[in-house]
């Protein structure tokens, strides 16, 4: 598992208060870790400050499984 | 009740959030009044620590976001964050809709009720951290029945209302309650502006029959503040001497 990988999970099972054996690559966070929309806000809020970076709230919409937050840090993070 | 808290009071230099800090201190928060200059808070200080209160007073212009965030970052540090936000500050710029010019109300949406969003976001996330806080906004009678001259300030304080029912929607499954606070006339620098006539005639709409004192709002706002009040939220606690009832 990537740095990355790990670091959104971290962030992702804290966030949630998820269990981290639930929390893999495809998991959508309100279909299958129950957050609702004000989790879905904390959980970039979260990102944000772990990654050191701005999501514009229409990146932040397309983020919807942990797969994709681990692909947009990716993408942004240097 | 309040031990362990942390409160902001803006506006806290004089009436009503001079009494309100002093309360909450009283109850065991730890206080941090602003004031719009540097002797203001100075004499915040001063009058916290006259009350045997922790905590002091900063100069803070709640128009200014980049000093809010500046100032609510210093205070996280040398405080912690903040637990108790009491969005107090305000002004009027009274006179007559016909003659009211654009800046009159510009000043008065600014400082009594952009300063509310403002304050408010700041305090926010650490307050869904920690699963609990408390936003409390000082309204006023006046923007639940209106009165002539003062369509700015009651358009202001009725804009509160809303936030505050929004906000409380937001953020209760979180542990966060947002109230207002709406005085009636309360006895203080703004009231007493008003001539001998112009009391006694107010005075005469009050069942209570006097003027309220600003230890009535304090009481009140540190009721909303405390763990008791936990399961009242987007509410506005009418404070008014029975001026009005809603």
């Amino acid at each position: 598992m990537s740095d990355i990988e790990q670091r959104v999970k971290k962030i992702v099972t804290e966030q949630l208060g998820a269990n981290e054996a639930d929390v893999k690559n495809t998991s959508s966070f309100v279909d299958d870790l129950g957050a609702d929309s004000l989790d879905t806000v904390e959980l970039v809020m979260a990102l944000e400050e772990e990654f050191d970076c701005e999501i514009p709230d229409e990146e932040a919409e397309k983020i919807t499984t942990v797969q994709q937050a681990i692909d947009y840090v990716n993408a942004h993070v240097k | 009740m309040l031990s362990g808290q942390i409160a902001l009071v803006t506006g806290a230099s004089r009436g009503i959030g001079a009494a309100v800090a002093l309360e909450l201190g009283k109850q065991g928060a730890t206080v941090i009044g602003t004031a719009t200059t540097a002797s203001g808070a100075e004499q915040i200080s001063v009058a916290l620590q006259q009350g045997g209160v922790k905590g002091e007073g900063v100069a803070l212009d709640v128009n200014n976001a980049a000093q809010v965030e500046e100032v609510l970052k210093a205070i996280g540090e040398k405080h912690g964050t903040v637990s108790i936000l009491v969005n107090n500050a305000g002004i009027t710029r009274d006179t007559l809709l016909m003659r009211m010019s654009e800046d009159d109300w510009d000043a008065v949406m600014s400082t009594n009720l952009k300063s509310v969003f403002r304050l408010s976001q700041a305090v926010l996330r650490p307050m869904m951290k920690a699963r609990q806080g408390r936003i409390i906004s000082i309204s006023s009678v006046v923007g639940h029945m209106g009165n002539a001259g003062q369509a700015n300030y009651a358009a202001a304080k009725a804009g509160m209302s809303g936030f505050t029912k929004s906000l409380a929607r937001e953020v209760g499954s979180r542990g966060i309650t947002v109230n207002c606070v709406a005085p009636g006339f309360i006895d203080t620098d703004m009231t007493r502006a008003l001539s001998e006539d112009q009391r006694n005639g107010l005075v005469q709409l009050v069942p209570v029959g006097r003027f309220g004192d600003v230890q009535d709002i304090a009481a009140a706002v540190a009721f909303l503040a405390s763990p008791a009040a936990g399961y009242i939220t987007g509410e506005t606690l009418h404070v008014n001497g029975g001026m009005y009832m809603a």
